[in-house]
């Protein structure tokens, strides 16, 4: 024993005692699914997208965005954003500017002339898609991305649908629609327009098509009977965007009515205060509250002199033009009811916004097709009652809008990759969601959102410019930056920093972390301080 | 001045780190590389504050003396838990003496160095409230009024938690210990008694003195890296919640240590040669009840027939905080 004074036994260290055993409960780290990406109807990897945004990758994050949507810089003109709207930092000061971040990742990808990775190799199954709006599109992007030789039919003489005969170029410059749609077709995806398909069966057969995605829209007006005097000009809203598109513009005169409450009454509203109306005027059977025109769209109109008549119904028109509205009140059910109180405007046109129906000609004889309330009715695997014959977009029950549609692209190009197989395809499962309760709020820092710049009202009311501004980078990655990553590790290094016991292994960067359970006394610290809600408790199992 | 100088507007500056920030601002508890003074396997309860706290602290001072660093230990928690004989859990030269004289055997480490001439070599000594403000405070006083070129560094938790429990000098009024049991006409501590030691050690004019918490990493890094920029004496009082002691469940460590300045009951500030020179602003103000109505030591204050008059006087002592430090600033939402 060669020792020191009063030593009897060698040093040793504490790590020969493993503390873990005195756990009666572990932290795990998990993935929660953040309230953006569950909201998204095109079902994007928001919250994933975003990280790469903060970090200033923009490359990645639209690469990581693309994943799902082809179109991001359509999305971020005219996105109704359901992201935004249960955005967890919505709870905290204002939702983070999602919509916005991805108009400016969209339109630097045009800038810089970013092209989608290269497919897979070809599968020689060949695709027939019907219709080259967002759902068509968007089916044919994720098949030909998956090897598939895709060709697209529409009737229309311009590819995009509903987002260039729907959407004024206000809302959606045709140059960035016409950058996108391009794209696609780099794919090697063929686009053959002005080609309407008259029998579905017959052209999947001389095609010798393997599998069709039918996406062929609403656009058909939906009309109402209204006494009108033979002079009296009335119109549909379809038409009426429609014919922007044209040569000749519609002719709609000084004095316009659009009766509707929906989006598109806007759209129309607007369009003819652009086109020189002095008086832009919606009719709307029920009130504000009731209408299901996005707020924000009937606030711009408003700011931009709309008039909206609240409450009315038009009875008739007469010749010269003067429509009669009576006056309407919401009985307790919420159901508009006649007054009899009867009142006159004078008008130079009327512009019917009622709803669109779907043209479904198209169908006539194909066995096994379900049609109720004038749509298509399809499986949860977006299939028809036709084997081989998918559908989606407006022509299916759906809340009709672009997302939605591209949505229904890529859903339907998953299960007719599957199907094509002779598979099934089944959807990973979700995880469990990030609610606001999850996070600790005390890690974020306060900071407003950055408000598009909106153009000058007087200008917008006379041009077909763009309403809203978009981001430059220095405030996308401000934008981005807000983010508050719920539910997936954004590595902030906290669980790693307050466990009292070392327990927390840091694999480096992109790589995260991991417990040490030989240490891991389960104190639950790091769960409470994980600032985005990624690590949970679970019992020890005995 | 309390340290914060990028805005990040994801986490602001809050989180122990942040993959987006510069390596060189981030802190040293973020890095892969830290020095994990107190190793794991240690005997601290679970969710301890106060190995957290002495981790923050000492890896901190180690960063700061380019690891030529020397501790002496007073006995206490830390010490118990931490060097169970033969085994230890520092990972830096480190001495245990008796309870009552930490500071004067780094007294005479640091007279040691001195007379070898190891520049380089950096002394500390630690311990809890009750070696601090009770047993050890002669040995304290005598280092500070010498000014002895040590760091001490008190780890309060607000009793002799190691013993089972017993009222300090540092326990705050109305909280039952063993010793202060709430029982009585006014259960708990008594109001009016005990030792701020912040506010004694400024009365020596020494050269650097700070209070921090373990609920903000940054500002006690800060603090710690500032002290060992100094010589002569100075001291460093850090807040570590007790779940044990405090009744407090064991994942709320730092959300107590949070609330405590939150609510203006532990003022966090800085000051040099005697005169405070930074304060930590309340970011988000909070009634003491919040931090009361977690920890079962306050309990008796709460329930069926709960004791406002004994609560409003805690609020008093936080407000009175408040003035003193001037804790509330700009942007502070309440």
């Amino acid at each position: 024993m060669n020792k020191p004074f009063a030593i009897t036994l060698d040093v040793g260290s504490s790590l020969a005692n493993l503390t873990g055993s005195w756990r009666t409960s572990r932290p795990v780290y998990l993935d929660r699914l953040p309230p953006c990406n569950n909201a998204c109807p095109a079902g994007e990897n928001i919250q994933g997208w975003l990280f790469h945004a903060e970090s200033g990758d923009y490359q990645a994050a639209w690469r990581e965005l693309v994943k799902n949507n082809p179109l991001p810089a359509v999305m971020g003109r005219v996105c109704y954003h359901p992201c935004e709207s249960s955005c967890n930092r919505g709870q905290f000061d204002a939702a983070v500017g999602i919509n916005s971040v991805e108009r400016f990742l969209g339109d630097e990808a045009i800038k810089m002339g970013w092209k989608f990775d290269a497919p897979l190799p070809a599968t020689g199954k060949k695709i027939l898609i019907v219709g080259a709006g967002p759902s068509g599109l968007s089916a044919a992007y994720h098949l030909a991305r998956l090897g598939h030789q895709v060709t697209i039919c529409d009737a229309g003489p311009y590819a995009g649908g509903m987002m260039r005969f729907g959407i004024p170029k206000y809302r959606l410059p045709r140059e960035i629609l016409d950058a996108e749609i391009q794209r696609i077709l780099d794919l090697g995806v063929t686009l053959k327009l002005n080609t309407k398909i008259d029998n579905i069966l017959d052209s999947m057969k001389s095609g010798g098509f393997d599998a069709t995605f039918l996406a062929v829209g609403a656009h058909i007006g939906k009309r109402t009977y209204i006494p009108a005097g033979a002079a009296a000009k009335v119109m549909d809203a379809v038409s009426v965007l429609r014919s922007m598109e044209g040569e000749e513009l519609p002719m709609l005169g000084r004095r316009v009515v659009v009766y509707g409450g929906g989006n598109t009454a806007l759209d129309v509203a607007r369009t003819a205060k652009r086109l020189g109306a002095t008086e832009a005027m919606i009719v709307y059977r029920r009130t504000r509250e009731k209408m299901p025109a996005h707020d924000f769209e009937v606030e711009e109109a408003l700011q931009e002199g709309i008039l909206i008549k609240w409450l009315s119904t038009i009875k008739n028109v007469s010749d010269q033009g003067s429509i009669t509205i009576e006056k309407m009140q919401l009985d307790e059910k919420g159901f508009p009811q006649a007054t009899g109180e009867f009142e006159t405007l004078e008008s130079d046109s009327l512009v019917l916004a009622l709803g669109q129906d779907v043209d479904l000609s198209l169908l006539n004889d194909v066995p096994g097709m379900e049609i109720k309330d004038g749509v298509v009715q399809v499986s949860p695997n977006m299939m028809t009652g036709h084997p081989g014959i998918f559908a989606g977009g407006d022509m299916v029950p759906s809340e009709r809008t672009v997302t939605v549609g591209v949505g229904h692209g890529k859903k339907a190009a998953r299960h007719i990759d599957a199907w094509l197989k002779g598979e099934n395809y089944v959807a990973a499962p979700k995880h469990e969601l990030a609610a606001y309760e999850k996070l600790n709020p005390w890690y974020y820092t306060d900071a407003p959102k950055t408000v598009l710049p909106m153009l000058d009202e007087l200008r917008r009311q006379s041009t077909f410019e763009e309403v809203l501004g978009g981001l430059d980078e220095s405030n996308a990655l401000f934008e981005a930056r807000r983010c508050m990553s719920c539910g997936n590790c954004f590595e902030c290094d906290n669980c790693y920093g307050v466990c009292p016991d070392n327990a927390v292994i840091k694999l480096g960067y992109g790589k995260r972390f991991k417990f040490n359970y030989d240490y891991c006394k389960g104190c639950g610290i790091c769960v409470s301080e994980c600032p985005c809600g990624a690590i949970k408790m679970e019992l020890e199992q005995i | 001045m309390s340290y914060q100088p990028i805005k990040f507007y994801q986490t602001g500056t809050f989180t122990v780190g942040n993959r987006l920030l510069d390596e060189s601002d981030r802190s040293v508890q973020a890095t892969a590389t830290r020095e994990n003074s107190l190793n794991s396997g240690h005997r601290a309860c679970q969710g301890c504050g106060e190995a957290l706290g002495a981790r923050y602290a000492i890896d901190a001072a180690m960063a700061a003396s380019n690891r030529q660093l020397i501790a002496a230990n007073a006995t206490g928690c830390l010490e118990v838990f931490s060097t169970p004989y033969p085994e230890t859990s520092w990972q830096i030269p480190w001495i245990h003496s008796l309870f009552g004289n930490a500071p004067a055997v780094a007294t005479g480490i640091a007279a040691a160095v001195k007379i070898k001439g190891r520049t380089d070599v950096r002394v500390v000594a630690q311990g809890g409230d009750g070696s601090t403000t009770d047993i050890g405070f002669g040995c304290l006083s005598g280092m500070f009024e010498r000014n002895d070129d040590v760091l001490y560094i008190c780890y309060d938790n607000e009793a002799y938690m190691n013993t089972g429990v017993q009222r300090s000098s540092a326990t705050p009024p109305a909280a039952r210990t063993a010793t202060t049991m709430a029982l009585g006409k006014s259960p708990g501590n008594v109001f009016g008694q005990g030792k701020n030691l912040p506010q004694i050690a400024m009365a020596h004019n020494i050269p650097y003195v700070a209070t921090a918490t373990v609920a903000d990493l940054h500002d006690l890094e800060h603090k710690v890296t500032t002290a060992m920029g100094i010589h002569g004496a100075r001291y460093i009082h850090i807040l570590v919640p007790c779940p044990l002691g405090w009744g407090s469940p064991s994942n709320d460590t730092i959300k107590l240590a949070r609330l405590a300045k939150e609510t203006g009951l532990f003022p966090v500030y800085e000051a040099l040669d005697g005169e405070v020179t930074s304060v930590s602003k309340i970011r988000k103000h909070m009634p003491v009840e919040e931090y009361l109505k977690l920890q079962r030591r306050f309990a008796h204050l709460f329930g069926k027939n709960p004791a406002t008059e004994t609560i409003a006087r805690i609020q008093a002592m936080a407000d009175k905080n408040i003035r003193k430090f001037g804790l509330l600033g700009e942007g502070v939402k309440s």
